[in-house]
This record gives C-alpha cells, structure tokens and sequence, in this order.
C-alpha cells in the first residue's frame, strides 16, 4: 500500500461546566466576593480552608463556619517559569499551598513573587483580592508576599450568611488537539475528496466496512484491502424529518435513509432528495449528488431504477 | 480464595506521537500478541475489561471504537473504566474470584499526543476549588517534591538520580521511549527538571489473567496474584501530608505485601519524586530491584502505564528473574489514588 500522509486537524472541546454549590461551598465563595475567608470545623476540630461539606475522614456533615486570615503562611511551593492558560497569573509565579492563620490545612493558588529566589517555605503572605469578585476561587487573584507575624489560632464563629448568595459557578474549560483519524479513514476522507467512496474489506469474513475504521468488530482484525463501493445504492430504511435543524437550509420534511452502497457491508446515512417525502420507500435505488467543493455528498436522489428486491439488502435493515 | 494469575503480557513501543495510527491500529497488534501467547481465541476469553480516557486525543467513546480490535461479535462479556488498566484489572481479578470465569482479558492505552497533557489532567480535578486554577501535573507533583526536600528526605541530586537508574534500566526495554543517558536538563516547574518528569507517550498494553488449573495450562510459569487492593486520599492537596502516601501503605498490608519481602517492585511513579514517597510506604530495602523496566519516566502512555508496572512484574516472574514481585499503580494527582499487587510464581 502507498505511504499517504495521514491527515489531521485542530480539534477544540470547549464546555462551560455549570455546578451548583452545596451550603459550605456557597457560604466559601460568597464570602470570597465579600473579602472573608471561611473555614469549616472538621470532626476532629481541626480548621479546613477551603472549606468541605463533609468530612474527609469520617464522612460526617460539617456545617460549622468560622471565620480565618487573609494572612498566613507557605507550606510547600514550586516555581513556575512559564505560566500556562487559565493560570491566575501571565508572569513566572510560584505556586503555593498557603495555611491560613486560624486554619489547619491549605489551599492551593499562585503567589506573585519577584523570582525562586523570593520563596520559601515557611514565608509570610496574604491575600490579594481580585478587582471584580463574583464568587469564585478566583476571587483571590493570588498571593502575595507580606510580613506578619502568625495570628495566635483564633478563629471567629461565623453564620456563613451574605445577601446575594452564590449558589452556582460556571467554570469555562476549553483543550485544543490535533486530531488524527489515522490511516483507515485517511484513505476514506482523501478518496472522497475525488467524489469516490472507499472501504476496507475483512480478510477473515470479507465484509465491506464503510465507513472503515481500522478494524473488523467482528473478527477483531486488521481491515487492510480496500474495495471502492456505490456510486449507486439501496435504501435499506429511512425516517421522515419534520424539526427544522438550527444552522440547517433543509426545507421539511425531508426523509434521511439509511443507504447501502452497492459493494458495502453495512449502511450509512444520508439525506434523500429529488423525490417527494412521501414516496421514499425500502428498496429505492439512489445516487450522491455532490455540490461544487463538497467535501461528501449533498443528498442522494432517485437513480430511476427499478427498486431492489428486499431479499438483495435484508441483511443490511 | 480462588488461585489467579497473570499469564500473558504484552505491550506496544512507546512513542512521542502515531499520527499514522488510530487508537485501534495502536491497541489492536497488543491484543494479537497476549492472544497469540496464550493460544487463545476471543471466544474463549470468559470476561474482557478495558481502562482508558477520552479526553486524551479528545475523541468520545474511544474505547467502543477500540472494541472492533477485540472481535466483540457474537457480544462478548465487557466492561470499561474511565481509569489506568490497573483498575481494569482489579475488576478482571474480582470477576474470577467469583467463580463465573476462568480468563479475562484485560487491555489498556493511552493516546496523549493529539493533546497537551499537561492541560488535559487539570480536568480531573477539584471543579470548585482548584480546576478553575489550571494548575497543571508537573506544577502539583513540583509541590509534592519542594514538601519532600524540605522534610529532608530527598534532594535534587537524589532525584537526578532516581531519573538516570530508571533511564538506564529502560536500555534493557525495546518499547522503552526515553532510555540510556538523559540529561537532567531545565527546570520545568522547580523542583523539577525536565528528567524528573515522564515523557508524553503514546502506548497500549494487555494481560491475561487465568485461575488455577486453567493458569498453568497457559503459561509455564504463572504470575500468581496472592493480594490486590486499592484505596484513595482526601482530594483536596492540602489535608495531605504530601511527603507520604498512607493509602499505598494501606492497600500494600491488604495486598499481604509486608508478609515476606518482595524481590522485585514495578512502581508506577510518573515523576522522580515519587518514587520517594513510595519506597518509603512501601519500606523497600536496597536490595529490592525497582523498576528494571525503566518505569514510567520512561514510558508513560497514561492510562497504560499503571498495568504495564503490572505486566512488566509478571512478566519477570514468567521468565523466572522473580519470585515474588510488587506491583503498583496511582491515579489523580501526588499518588492520590493507589493500587498495590503482590505476584509470585512457584518454586522454581
């Protein structure tokens, strides 16, 4: 088989997550937007910031709020040389796990910091708040150097109260790729850029897979022969369309069928056109119409055919 | 409690990228290889369990696509984890334990280079708290090694050179990516170098697992799995103590691993430091080959790497360099999750 360059292209999964917030959250990022950092009082009375709903040891429901410093102190951190997307900072930073005073455990974010130099553990820093708050971890734009001297434990009882509770974040997360379908579909994607449509055949039951992805599902084998199907082919089943699809000029109802290419071991799907709705039917002989620089083809239409004999595609159904 | 082992594994050369392959084409000559080991047909496979993660090459439901490699037709007996094939395995092993089978097959890969992995495992985690930080895996494993020298209990040379016996070990592994003389190199997120760090991989790995009678009929010399067990840590990084790892402890006793000393130990640490924290858990003597695979800092197809520490220890008592061998894997960031498996092979 000829080396082909397999093909690829940029893939972007992008979704905003909507969350709701449980009581202890909600109170968390609500009092972040009003510059107070909550903790939790965990079974074992130890101070938990960021604050949980329940407990990491014994499970039980923590509903004890009390108030904690902005100020506290570095327990572990790591310098990073070049800030990466999302990250609360675009100059070299250090990340930083930061026990507040009053607190017994530590949150992770980013400490502004001159360089590796201006780190250690055990160093003083406190909260620098964000400009615009909404109610979010973000709310801390991150933090920052500063002397103090660690406020003895004392933390305040807190209701966990505010007006305007937050009681959801979204939380937009975007990857980017590189997709590669690799060879199997290479070959099918190229092949019908010259209006052909190719499969790959089994070499251990030699069925016609098209699309082919790679394998026989069946045999669990490689699926290397190709064999060019249609361009003709059978209407094995269809369904009648009658919701408008959003960024679709497709007039309804129209009919999508299920197609068997003439060669091919299994159906695809495409629309059916050049024929009233109503007069598709099993067994309908059709051919791609391509549009100038169509990537697939547009619709099928009637061949004008005889219809094929349902002993020629019940397999396919 | 019924006698299981493993008795065939197989895995793929590691590699940067596989444009040319889709996820199949990667997974499918792994799964002939353990297959063809064993003289096995996929009919004759009792149970069939896969680990893997979409969001690696960001295709959905990659793993119905890599099904077609197994020959799932008439429909097999199937299950699939979101997780590191070890997990697949642990499933595979209960399954046997009831009785209702006697082989599994059980396959895993993972396809990183299509995306950024670093990106990619913020996702894992804490949506509220700290995915909205985009911390990245070599920044949260950085934290973890900053807290292990301030402890005192390793040191940038120390790491260095964990990464130069790992890399060196990985000469003797023909699917090994990153092997022989590595140079530590800048530092990604201090502490960290880049030698301290795996590589991006691509890879696929498969076992089969067998009880009893049925195990020796297979294989000459099978890897017998005398304990499994995994546990978990709190998700948030700051109630951990970071320079240790209670939950591999803790599935180790459960494993029976403190039973007798191991020979051998297959320690799936993506980073230097980690290695560490888990010799410490585990209390591993010098005298305890680790890794001779190399690791997975040097080969780290994510989502495999953790059943290739698996295969990798069996495969040494299948070929008689072990008697009783140690297998971990982890999951989530720092260690959070951990898998531990004890595997002996009779007298020789």
């Amino acid at each position: 088989m000829p080396e082909v360059e397999v093909l690829t292209a940029p893939l972007v999964v992008e979704f905003p997550f909507t969350r709701s917030l449980g009581p202890v959250q909600s109170a968390f990022l609500t009092g972040l937007r009003e510059r107070t950092v909550l903790g939790v009082r965990a079974t074992d009375g130890k101070i938990m910031v960021p604050p949980v709903e329940y407990d990491p040891v014994t499970a039980d429901e923590l509903r004890d709020l009390v108030e904690v410093a902005a100020t506290g102190t570095v327990t572990t951190w790591a310098w990073n040389p070049e800030p990466r997307r999302g990250q609360p900072l675009d100059t070299p930073f250090a990340w930083v796990l930061v026990r507040l005073d009053g607190a017994d455990t530590a949150v992770l974010h980013a400490l502004d910091a001159t360089g590796p130099d201006a780190v250690t553990t055990g160093m003083r820093v406190r909260v620098r708040w964000a400009a615009e708050r909404t109610g979010a971890i973000t709310d801390i734009a991150c933090f920052e150097p500063h002397e103090s001297s660690e406020e003895a434990g004392q933390v305040a009882p807190h209701a966990g109260e505010f007006t305007d509770q937050v009681t959801g974040i979204v939380t937009p997360a975007r990857l980017d790729y590189t997709y590669s379908p690799g060879r199997a579909q290479t070959a099918y994607i190229n092949a019908l850029a010259e209006r052909r449509t190719v499969g790959e055949r089994c070499p251990s039951c030699r069925k016609v897979y098209v699309p082919p992805r790679g394998a026989c599902p069946t045999c669990g084998v490689a699926t290397t022969d190709q064999v060019e199907v249609g361009p003709a082919g059978t209407v094995t089943t269809f369904c009648i369309v009658n919701i408008k699809a959003r960024n679709l000029d497709i007039e309804v109802p129209y009919v999508y069928a299920h197609i068997a290419l003439d060669g091919a071991g299994l159906a695809l799907h495409g629309r059916i056109g050049g024929i009233p709705y109503d007069q598709v039917r099993m067994g309908l002989r059709v051919e791609p119409v391509w549009t100038e620089g169509g990537r697939y083809p547009d619709h099928y239409r009637p061949t004008g055919e005889p219809d094929a004999d349902y002993d020629t595609y019940k397999e396919l159904v | 409690m019924r006698e299981v082992a493993i008795v065939a594994f197989a895995q793929s050369d590691h590699l940067r990228t596989t444009d040319e392959l889709s996820e199949v084409d990667m997974v499918m000559p792994v799964l002939h290889q353990v297959l063809a080991q064993t003289g096995l047909r996929t009919s004759d496979i009792g149970f069939t369990c896969s680990g893997s993660s979409d969001y690696l090459a960001g295709r959905a439901f990659s793993f119905t696509m890599t099904l077609d490699g197994v020959g799932a037709w008439p429909p097999i007996s199937e299950s699939h984890v979101e997780m590191d094939g070890a997990w697949a395995m642990y499933e595979a092993w209960v399954k046997l334990l009831t009785g209702e089978v006697d082989t599994a097959l059980v396959y895993s890969y993972g396809k990183s280079s299509p995306g950024s992995v670093r990106d990619v495992l913020t996702r894992q985690l804490d949506p509220y708290y700290v995915a909205p930080l985009w911390p990245d895996a070599v920044a949260l494993a950085a934290l973890q090694a900053q807290a292990l020298i301030d402890a005192g209990e390793t040191d940038e040379p120390a790491l260095a050179g964990v990464a130069v016996r790992s890399r060196e070990s990985a000469a003797a592994n023909s699917h090994a990516q990153v092997k022989g003389s590595v140079p530590q190199g800048d530092y990604l997120v201090r502490p960290l170098r880049k030698g301290d760090c795996p590589p991006v991989s691509d890879g696929a790995v498969a076992v089969i697992l067998a009880a009893g009678d049925k195990a020796r009929e297979l294989c000459e010399r099978p890897a017998w799995i005398r304990g499994m067990d995994h546990r978990i840590e709190a998700h948030s990084l700051g109630v951990r103590d970071l320079t240790d790892s209670p939950s591999t402890r803790l599935a180790a006793e459960r494993a029976g691993a403190f039973e007798r000393p191991v020979d051998t130990a297959e320690l799936h640490a993506p980073f230097t430091s980690q290695e560490v924290v888990l010799r410490k858990a585990l209390k591993l003597g010098d005298d305890v080959a680790v890794n001779p695979s190399g690791g997975a800092l040097a080969a780290n197809p994510l989502m495999a790497a953790g059943l290739l520490r698996l295969g990798e220890a069996a495969a040494r008592i299948h070929r008689g360099e072990s008697d009783r061998a140690l297998a971990h894997a982890t999951s989530g960031p720092c260690l959070q999750q951990n898998l531990v498996a004890v595997l002996e092979g009779d007298a020789q």
